[in-house]
């Protein structure tokens, strides 16, 4: 899945189709609702339609800025430091065991219908 | 004067000189928040306990004879910036009960000088908005009249300032969101150049245009503040090297010399012509204190919109990929499986403008859409610097409105993500180009303030102030206080 499907099914410039949604949403792993879908179909569209404004401009010739300032490559001394004690670190996580965080099942079901890596 | 009315260079006065106690200021703005918050609605947590606590600290390092202007100053802090122990919710769901384990560097900087916090303020969801109604608890309200929003994102700090809740308060802007609720609320805004204060610490949203700044009630504490919080911290890989002046010192009654540009395009359409004439009527203040005034164009400025909407979405995207469900935040409860706990998690912890930008970024930065979005809104960033970068050979500083319209209605532009992100027009540039700006009050419309925006060159934040001092001392403003109680 990737750019053809998107492409195919663009409807307008600048617009995004219902499948596309659902693909941004999918890679964004946010779940929506079919009303959500619609809006945002909408929404996206419009605010899509507006900045194809930066399009008139012909920028064949401009490098892209980043960021803008002058720094490159910020490296500090590859030495130990003091770090937060575990109890710390796991202390906002929703799931615990001992001192790892704790997670659902990776592994089983995926290729069901649960949003799983189908063919990444 | 009541003390919570005091700014921090007047409650250093009455602490250097003993005439109040800490503990007697912090009290007073405790009992002023309890007496307007009710109407408010600025704050999301309020540590009064906590704040009495830090304020007799204050008051015995004072004893002992230590003395800087912020010992004992209480301040109110955006809920976006981490304060250890003590709840940092983004105004989102997501973040309900989430207790940051360590300070962000500008807390550390203020405990270190003895600032008393009082409280976290509300904004919009991930400083995600320029109302505060994208808060996921509560919308907060405009002191100034309390059917209309406060600005945002950073609303919450702004009004915090504007109904005397707090000596000062600290936000973050990344299209505008200190310096637009400034100008909407009456009080001075600052947005120092990128780099300029260290973002360790500052919950993420577009890292390339995010910047910590001060809410003031006039620009002596805002040069107060900057002495405090501006330097370099190897902690954030952005953050500049360069000597801090004491910005005091730039604080001069007069403009001789300084010239100031006028870019045409941001008195184009648009802007409500109350707030124009307002601002030009500044813009003729500078001149009468000695400024050169002249006109230039910043060609690309109607571009800026646009290619910021592509970056600051792209950019979110890849920073809130963090929240999971995993590490801190929400968790969907029912995951049947670790993919199926994102997609739940993700839904429910997010509002719609932060799924909105998500999904806006994801696709701009999606396969086959790259060049045509994020890297072309990168090269049309290069052409909003480059706009900047040629003023600047001719103006110390630009002057413009902040918000080209006053306080909106609540509700007003919710449900039009458009005419929403149109309240950020004239302030999205400056982020951009990773420039400093302020907004300082310049009069009201129909009882609502207006703010006089300026602009400076990277590092320019003494022109900055200077300017806005100047302009500040020649007018009354600042003495117009709205009425709550």
């Amino acid at each position: 899945m990737g750019s053809d499907k998107q492409a195919s099914s663009t409807q307008k410039a600048g617009g995004i189709s219902r499948e596309e949604v659902e693909h941004v949403a999918y890679l964004a792993r946010i779940g929506l609702t079919e009303e959500e879908k619609q809006r945002f179909q909408e929404q996206l569209s419009d605010i899509l339609e507006h900045v194809a404004v930066i399009n008139r401009l012909n920028t064949d010739a401009i490098p892209p800025t980043a960021q803008v300032i002058p720094l490159h490559n910020v490296m500090r001394a590859d030495a130990a430091r003091p770090c937060y004690p575990p109890e710390e670190i796991i202390a906002n996580a929703p799931r615990v065991e001992d001192h790892y965080f704790k997670i659902p099942p990776v592994l089983e079901e995926q290729e069901a219908s649960l949003g799983g890596p189908p063919d990444i | 004067m009541k003390p919570y009315e005091a700014t921090i260079h007047e409650a250093h006065d009455l602490l250097r000189t003993g005439q109040l106690s800490s503990v007697e200021i912090t009290r007073s703005v405790i009992e002023r928040i309890e007496a307007v918050e009710s109407l408010v609605h600025a704050f999301l947590t309020v540590i009064p306990e906590e704040a009495l606590e830090q304020a007799r600290r204050a008051d015995e390092r004072r004893a002992t004879g230590e003395d800087n202007p912020f010992l004992g100053v209480p301040v109110a802090i955006k809920d976006v910036i981490s304060t250890q122990g003590v709840r940092t919710t983004c105004g989102s769901k997501m973040l309900e009960n989430f207790l940051p384990i360590y300070d962000a560097f500008v807390i550390e900087r203020l405990k270190a000088l003895g600032a008393v916090m009082v409280g976290k303020t509300n904004m919009d969801e991930f400083a995600m908005g320029s109302s505060t109604e994208n808060s996921a608890y509560f919308t907060t309200l405009n002191p100034w009249d309390l059917a209309r929003v406060p600005g945002g994102s950073s609303g919450g700090s702004a009004a915090a300032v504007a109904a005397d809740e707090a000596i000062f308060s600290l936000g973050s802007d990344t299209g505008g969101s200190i310096r637009q609720p400034a100008s909407l609320c009456g009080v001075v805004g600052m947005k120092p150049t990128y780099g300029g204060i260290s973002r360790f610490g500052l919950v993420a949203f577009a890292s390339s245009l995010d910047q910590i700044g001060p809410f003031t009630k006039d620009v002596t504490d805002c040069a107060l503040v900057l002495n405090a919080l501006m330097g370099h911290d190897p902690r954030d890989s952005t953050s500049l090297q360069f000597p801090v002046p004491d910005y005091t010192r730039a604080l001069l009654p007069d403009l001789k010399g300084v010239r100031v540009g006028l870019p045409r395009e941001y008195f184009a359409e648009g802007i409500d012509p109350e707030v124009e004439k307002l601002v030009r009527a500044a813009i003729d203040r500078l001149r009468e204190l000695g400024a050169e005034v002249g006109e230039i164009s910043l060609p690309h400025t109607g571009y800026g919109l646009a290619s910021y909407y592509i970056i600051a979405p792209a950019e979110c995207s890849a920073n809130l990929a963090r929240y999971d469900g995993v590490k801190y935040g929400y968790s969907a409860p029912d995951a049947e499986s670790m993919w199926d706990g994102y997609f739940k998690t993700r839904e429910r912890g997010f509002g719609a403008e932060v799924t909105r930008r998500i999904m806006l970024g994801t696709y701009a930065l999606s396969s086959g859409y790259y060049d045509a979005y994020y890297l072309k809104a990168q090269k049309v960033r290069t052409l909003i610097k480059r706009d900047f970068d040629e003023a600047f050979q001719r103006f110390d500083v630009l002057a413009a409105p902040t918000s080209p319209t006053v306080a909106f209605k609540v509700g007003e532009r919710v449900d039009d993500p458009l005419a929403m992100y149109a309240s950020d027009i004239c302030t999205i540039p400056v982020n951009l180009a990773g420039l400093p700006g302020i907004s300082v009050p310049c009069g009201f419309s129909q009882d609502l303030p207006v703010g006089l925006q300026l602009i400076g060159k990277p590092l320019g934040e003494e022109m900055l102030l200077r300017v806005a001092y100047a302009y500040e001392q020649s007018t009354d403003w600042r003495k117009r206080r709205p009425q709550l109680v």
